[in-house]
């Protein structure tokens, strides 16, 4: 193993960059069409460079509602994400025991994960409409982004649940403290880093959420409603602009998350043990 | 101890009760309302309840309906293969030829990001790559390989499939990933101390024990891809159909009961294909 690697290990790299490519690619070529010159289309080559879609797009009559549809699945997204962690972290902590009915529900957040997406918006905009309520982002998309969220949410604090040491807990009991005590002072900050990757799945999944909003956020568009809108009946560089913009917005996010779990890492390791720092 | 027994449901009840709550709500009230509207009725501008079985009777009659069905299996079919292929490789890389923690952590979180993106943004991203004008086109016919632009590569199956391996092959890495990374690599060391080839290690030791995670992943794309209507939708230009699509158009046209008993027929058929999938793998062992 040491030193040389087999050619293999050559192949293989040549396949993941080429993955990468794939990956990329696309997203990378509208970052660059999006600084079309004003007279250019959709596809390459460039005429000019200019920053003339994004101007455009900071003129609202020019395209729908872009910012307030953008505060709106801002809003939601963090809605969501908090949501999505208090539960995702209750039911974690449920399932580590078996209680009545402990299948059933498991069984039903893979339902919900697997479920066609458009079942979900159908089904919640049918009740609403039945029942004389009116679909709001707020409530209905609410709602039907969480059949989404949550199941990933889970199945992130099951993973955590299930490489959990118990002796800590054992020891915090056997020390004297409440259940409530040992939640919080030893399984809480135990398990923080993955409560920031539920929380960048709860914010991240809902901010692009689509087809479980397009019947069930009303007449207020969230963001990715509102592209799918121009899909239609945009076919000027403005909707790359909009797509460079929202996806260098996604890896700020992700940027802020994932500085967040390792600047805790960081500080953890640091700080290490606190044996003999007791309290007493 | 009975009391114990008790209090053990009753905390179990109290942590899961807003999951319980938000899942009632928003999964199973809604199934249950798709199944009873199934059996409504609808004019031209309103929906009326009935108890008839008129929306089934019509969608089993209707010849498209098969043909739009198994469309629906051919795109999972195929999308299902390439996910596949490029996701275990891929995954078999990181797991096997990555020693690094660090730089497994870096490509594999490389792999993962653009699933926090927006799928739509990622599919319009495809345009100017497949058009007629587009990059795909030019390069094949700077470099001579043909003289006339191709008109298949946009608005076809072949870009259809070619989004939906895009989008969801992150889906076939990451579980593989996650069970590659479990095997206990004295298990490959032994293999090869007895003079299996890597191609035999590949088969007989990897690829088995990988199995968890490839049902995983298959669960995933399957479900996803036999569920979706906007991808078909925009990447076929609307020539193509699947189950999803026929759904949408319904709803469309405000033809809820229509829809809502393909909506039924769609999940009873995904629920099955979950099934069979379920049957090689025990997911909650898997976490």
């Amino acid at each position: 193993m040491d030193g040389k690697r087999p050619r293999s290990f050559y192949v293989l790299a040549a396949f993941f960059v080429l993955f990468l490519v794939f990956l990329y690619g696309p997203t990378i070529t509208i970052a660059i069409l999006s600084f079309q010159g004003p007279e250019g289309g959709l596809t390459f080559p460039m005429r000019g460079v200019s920053l003339h879609w994004f101007r455009d797009l900071f003129q609202e009559q020019a395209v729908g509602d872009i910012w307030g549809s953008f505060r709106r699945s801002f809003a939601l997204g963090l809605m969501v994400m908090v949501t999505t962690v208090v539960v995702s972290v209750m039911g974690g902590l449920a399932f580590r025991k078996r209680f009545a009915g402990s299948g059933l529900l498991f069984y039903l957040i893979i339902t919900s994960l697997v479920i066609p997406s458009i079942l979900i918006s159908l089904g919640v905009g049918l009740i609403f409409s039945q029942t004389g309520l009116n679909v709001h982002w707020a409530s209905s998309g609410f709602g039907a982004q969480l059949t989404w969220t949550l199941p990933f949410g889970l199945l992130i604090m099951f993973a955590v649940f299930n490489r959990f040491d118990r002796s800590f807990e054992e020891a915090a009991r056997d020390q004297g403290a409440s259940p409530w005590q040992t939640i919080q002072h030893v399984v809480l900050p135990i398990i923080a880093p993955s409560l920031i990757g539920v929380a960048l799945f709860g914010f991240t999944l809902s901010y692009d959420e689509f087809a479980r909003t397009l019947l069930t956020a009303g007449s207020y568009n969230t963001l990715p409603l509102e592209i799918y809108g121009m899909t239609t009946n945009v076919t000027t560089p403005v909707i790359f602009a909009l797509g460079t913009l929202t996806t260098i917005f996604s890896f700020l996010v992700i940027g802020v998350f994932l500085l967040t779990v390792l600047v805790l890492g960081r500080r953890r390791a640091r700080q290490g043990s606190d044996a003999g720092k007791g309290m007493v | 101890m009975q009391n114990l027994l008790k209090s053990r449901h009753i905390a179990g009840w109290l942590l899961a009760s807003p999951l319980a709550v938000v899942l009632a709500l928003f999964l199973v009230l809604p199934i249950v309302m798709i199944v009873i509207v199934s059996f409504w009725g609808a004019t031209e501008f309103s929906i009326y309840p009935a108890f008839q079985f008129d929306n089934y009777e019509f969608l089993f009659g209707s010849p498209v309906t098969y043909s739009v069905f198994l469309n629906t299996f051919k795109y999972a079919a195929i999308t299902w293969v390439f996910t596949l292929v490029i996701g275990f490789t891929v995954a078999y890389f990181l797991a096997f030829h990555v020693h690094s923690l660090t730089w497994q952590v870096a490509l594999f979180l490389l792999c993962t990001i653009p699933f926090w993106t927006s799928n739509i943004i990622r599919m319009i991203s495809w345009i100017p790559f497949l058009g007629r004008n587009g990059l795909a086109n030019s390069t094949l016919i700077s470099w001579g390989v043909i003289d006339e632009p191709l008109e298949w590569l946009l608005f076809s199956d072949f870009s259809v499939i070619l989004t939906f391996v895009h989008l969801y092959t992150l889906f076939m890495v990451v579980p593989i990933f996650n069970t590659m990374m479990r095997i206990d690599k004295s298990l490959i060391e032994a293999a090869y101390d007895n003079g299996a080839t890597g191609f035999q290690t590949l088969t007989n030791v990897i690829i088995p024990l990988t199995k968890p995670g490839i049902m995983i992943g298959s669960i995933f794309v399957v479900t996803l891809v036999m569920g979706d209507f906007i991808t078909v939708r925009f990447m076929s230009g609307s020539q193509s159909a699947n189950v999803g699509r026929l759904i949408s158009n319904d709803i469309a046209l405000l033809q809820y009961p229509s829809a809502a008993a393909t909506a039924v027929v769609l999940l009873v058929t995904v629920l099955i294909v979950i099934a069979v999938l379920l049957r090689f793998v025990d997911i909650r062992k898997e976490l």
